[in-house]
């Protein structure tokens, strides 16, 4: 994932959040802020560069940063086509959707006439 | 980068009480973190890997992580550890120990298992005090420091980890601090694959017990102090002598490919024995 503004989601465990400040004050972006209830929030998640720092120094494990569902989305379809390329026969067949359909279908229909 | 944290959560016991013991801040957290990349980068299963700890903060990392673990007696991790390699010299053994743990109560075993070189890979956990039992000055304390036990300031010289391990005759010694911690990352990978005695220190903050103590408002402040004062090797070497007292080297002090004592045991083993059958 290239380091570009806005492409991860960051999460905060509270209850595994300590409230040391580590993510606040040495996030370059500033996505962090501790509040008063004594653990740190996601305040600019847009702006996040998708260092890794928090993930690294979060001395309780409660900072996670994945992906976001947009790019989530986006791999998703990538996959699909990969495995019709994959499969030797993809140029003639229907979609991926289809064909997982279709064996569903005719076993249903071939219990009813048992 | 992402996803570290759910890789961290799939080698921890989640049957333990969490979050884990360790104070806000607490950088035992940040190696127990490193050390679980490392390992799962270096693809050990996690039956091949034995975590022997001593007392201390550092013992707790024995419980939380899902590795076979042996919480062991004050400074004794590292003879609990020789026994385990040489009965078993297949599996990985990591010993991690603070440092009053090593270099006081077990400064004894420190030496002689760097003599031996056996192939055990020591983490030394260096907070420059004792922490979980209230907070007396350690062996590693800098002059001046305010601790329970020395309100006034302590006067001993302290033990510098590395120059020890390395005049014991360790085979790969290393410093790195809870800050850098993808630096960290490599030391200890490196560490695991290397054989013979691996002794890597930590530089890790405590503020309970010493930064409140020692004029850091906030553990974010000791963090920030280990940024201004350690630079790596290659440039600490550069540095007049003056400029070096300020700064504490970190990076590979020694890396030297020497078998372990289990190796030598086996090949005087197999030598002997085919002596008696020949």
């Amino acid at each position: 994932m290239s380091k570009k503004k806005g492409l991860a989601k960051v999460t905060i465990y509270p209850d595994w959040c300590k409230g040391c400040g580590i993510c606040a004050a040495f996030c370059p972006a500033g996505v962090f802020e501790l509040r008063a209830d004594g653990k740190s929030h996601v305040v600019r998640e847009e702006e996040c560069v998708n260092c890794g720092f928090c993930e690294l120094h979060c001395p309780d494990f409660a900072v996670s940063v994945t992906p976001k569902e947009i790019s989530r989305r986006k791999t998703d379809a990538c996959v699909d086509p990969r495995v019709e390329a994959a499969d030797p026969s993809a140029g003639t067949d229907p979609g991926p959707e289809e064909n997982v359909g279709t064996p569903n279908r005719e076993e249903d229909h071939g219990h009813k006439k048992a | 980068m992402a996803q570290v944290t759910q890789l961290i959560h799939d080698y921890l016991r989640h049957n333990k009480k969490f979050p884990h013991v360790y104070c806000a801040g607490c950088g035992h957290g940040i190696v127990l973190g490193s050390l679980i990349r490392s390992v799962h980068g270096l693809g050990y299963a996690k039956d091949d890997i034995v975590l022997v700890a001593g007392i201390g903060c550092s013992g707790r990392m024995a419980v939380y992580v899902d590795f076979n673990t042996v919480h062991t007696t004050h400074g004794r991790a590292l003879t609990f550890a020789t026994g385990i390699k040489m009965a078993n010299p297949n599996l990985k053994v990591i010993v991690v120990m603070g440092d009053g743990d090593a270099m006081s109560i077990g400064g004894n075993h420190l030496i002689h298992a760097a003599r031996r070189n056996i192939g055990l890979t020591t983490l030394v956990l260096n907070n420059n005090i004792y922490g979980m039992t209230g907070g007396q000055y350690s062996p590693t304390s800098p002059v001046g420091t305010v601790s329970a036990t020395s309100p006034f300031g302590q006067l001993e010289r302290s033990f510098d980890i590395v120059d020890m391990a390395m005049a014991s005759g360790a085979s790969y010694v290393a410093r790195g601090t809870v800050l850098h911690a993808t630096m960290l990352d490599g030391l200890i990978s490196d560490a695991l694959e290397k054989p013979g005695f691996n002794l890597v220190e930590i530089l890790t903050p405590c503020h309970t017990q010493y930064g409140r103590k020692n004029k850091f408002k906030t553990v974010v402040d000791m963090y920030q102090w280990y940024k201004k004062n350690t630079v790596k090797l290659d440039r600490y070497r550069q540095l007049k002598s003056e400029e070096q007292d300020k700064f504490t080297p970190i990076g590979v002090f020694r890396d030297e490919m020497r078998p372990g004592l289990e190796t030598r045991y086996a090949e005087l083993r197999n030598k002997l024995q085919e002596q008696r059958n020949a």
